[in-house]
């Protein structure tokens, strides 16, 4: 079946990982199109490159959503992830959002779901981080969404 | 003479539902009290700055001229998130200061009451097939499925960093904050919420982003607030009861967030505020030890923690010892929004720039009544919007 990433900065050809936009000049990096770097200034023609992140990452700050904009499900863990250096923002995946199971501090690794097919058939991959440590993921792997 | 700037009156109207009024009516009611707190008329204004952020290219300013005085002086119809009410006020100050005129007023007002969440929900493309949208080819919403863009969540996470980063942090400090902002607003009418809420209360209401329940969160309300301001030569040539119970503005700064790692993804509220507090003290000469009361932008429980630290109330880090030490309770060493706080008190979000220095004025005049904080000389309010803008002033007592 034909795959399309939820967003262009997550690469799903061989092992699934995170890209960012770097800058050149100073290293400042970003999850979006950009022509110029806010931290700098630069906008040189090729002001910036894209960096591969690693698919492991730490907990930094976290929320547990339980009431959301209508059409968006509930609860879910909302979180920063520092990848190497690099904050991602992305959901805890894999886990009972509950305080008990999720800290700031906690190892996390990238990991990927369906989110539906298209009438084309396409189907679009989300991400987020679920917990490294296998107790404390959940038991089953429910993270499904229906919702083309 | 001086090129120093005086609030030379100030009002707010009461926070809450307000279905008798209407927005120009909230506006109209905060400018008629500040002129007669002024002791002067429309027609002594020569600029008007209205901040309203829900109808930002609606004319606002132009509107409340239709009701209050049409005398054709410039108006500016400001909108800078959550900082509304205090770049509305600067703008007024920035005209008397550039010579322009030597008196001028801000209004700031909103009609929020029963909003409800005020951003998330990004929209759907309304394609049958994935097809990448905006800036992140992204091909369905990403509100809930990376991260939250929800407010009570943004600044659930602020407040968890800040923990990660320094330790202490607990649901139950977070609602313990929450507890004594509304305690606090037990001695001020003019909020949104009167009533005491015990801890339990506050812990057992419903959660909206852990950890912040809904006390916990500021309150979605109608509000209006002005104030006019004057010039030190202006004034010298006023009364001697309008000297005394005029307001000096001892530093006015405005900041946006600086680049740093990771502001884009989560919004970093931490360094454009102390900036401005950095600022605010320089430029007023004075120091987070001089400051009688504070009240700052607790949106969120979890963003009064932060900003503690980042207007410097305490060493960096020390903000949960800080609270603990009951620092920040009216009858602390440093007392916190006494007003409540948006928390309690209500954030009718363009109104709130204006109405906490209303607040700091009120107790340096000597007029806050039951919540007066004796002696008060030397105050600070703070504003933060996301995007972001943080809006610092230092008022003094006058010394007449």
């Amino acid at each position: 079946m034909a795959q399309i990433p939820l967003v262009d900065y997550l690469v799903l050809d061989g092992e699934p990982h995170l890209v960012a936009r770097e800058c050149t000049d100073c290293g400042a990096r970003y999850f979006e199109r950009r022509r110029s770097c806010a931290s700098c200034g630069g906008h040189g023609e090729d002001q910036f490159r894209t960096v591969e992140l690693p698919t492991e990452g730490e907990l930094t700050a976290f929320t547990i959503v339980s009431f959301a904009a209508p059409g968006v499900p509930v609860p879910f863990v909302a979180a920063v992830v520092d990848c190497g250096g690099t904050s991602v923002r992305a959901n805890i995946i894999n886990v009972e959002p509950d305080p008990e199971h999720v800290s700031t501090g906690m190892k996390v690794q990238l990991g990927t779901y369906s989110i539906g097919a298209d009438e084309e058939g396409t189907e679009a991959i989300a991400f987020g981080f679920e917990p490294v440590d296998p107790a404390l993921r959940k038991a089953s792997d429910d993270h499904q969404e229906v919702s083309a | 003479m001086s090129d120093d700037i005086w609030i030379l009156g100030i009002s707010m109207t009461s926070f809450g539902k307000r279905p008798e009024s209407d927005m120009i009516d909230l506006a109209e009611e905060a400018t008629l009290a500040a002129l007669d707190d002024a002791g002067v008329t429309m027609a002594d204004m020569g600029v008007l700055a209205v901040g309203n952020l829900m109808n930002a290219a609606a004319g606002v300013g132009q509107m409340l001229q239709k009701q209050v005085g049409q005398t054709g002086i410039p108006v500016y119809n400001v909108a800078n998130a959550c900082a509304t009410g205090a770049t509305a006020l600067r703008t007024a100050m920035m005209a008397v200061k550039a010579g322009e005129c030597d008196m001028g007023m801000a209004v700031g007002v909103e009609k929020l009451a029963g909003a409800g969440l005020l951003a998330g929900g990004s929209k759907k493309g309304d394609s049958d097939t994935w097809e990448p949208h905006g800036r992140q080819g992204a091909v369905a919403p990403l509100d809930g499925r990376v991260g939250t863009e929800i407010m009570p969540g943004v600044f659930a996470q602020i407040g968890m960093e800040y923990g990660h980063r320094y330790g202490g942090t607990s649901f139950e400090l977070f609602a313990r904050i929450s507890e004594k902002n509304h305690g606090h607003s037990t001695l001020n009418p003019k909020a949104a919420y009167t009533k005491a809420m015990s801890l339990e209360q506050i812990m057992g209401d419903i959660m909206i982003a852990y950890p912040n329940t809904r006390p916990m969160c500021s309150a979605n309300c109608d509000g209006a607030a002005a104030a006019i301001v004057v010039s030190d030569a202006k004034l010298k040539t006023m009364s001697l009861e309008q000297q005394r119970r005029a307001v000096k503005v001892s530093a006015s700064v405005l900041t946006t967030d600086p680049w740093e790692e990771g502001c884009q993804v989560l919004p970093n509220v931490n360094t454009l505020t102390r900036n401005a507090a950095k600022q605010a003290y320089e430029q007023a000469g004075v120091g987070p030890e001089d400051l009688d009361l504070v009240e700052l932008h607790d949106c969120f429980a979890t963003a009064e923690l932060v900003h503690y630290d980042n207007l410097m109330l305490c060493e960096e880090g020390g903000a949960v010892d800080f609270f603990e030490s009951g620092a920040p309770f009216r009858d602390g060493s440093k007392p916190v929004n006494v007003s409540g706080g948006l928390q309690s008190k209500g954030h009718p979000i363009a109104a709130t720039g204006i109405a906490n220095i209303w607040e700091v004025c009120h107790h340096l005049r000597g007029e806050a009544g039951p919540r007066q904080i004796p002696d008060a000389k030397v105050g600070l309010a703070h504003v933060i919007g996301l995007g972001s803008a943080c809006g610092v002033h230092i008022l003094e007592r006058s010394a007449a």
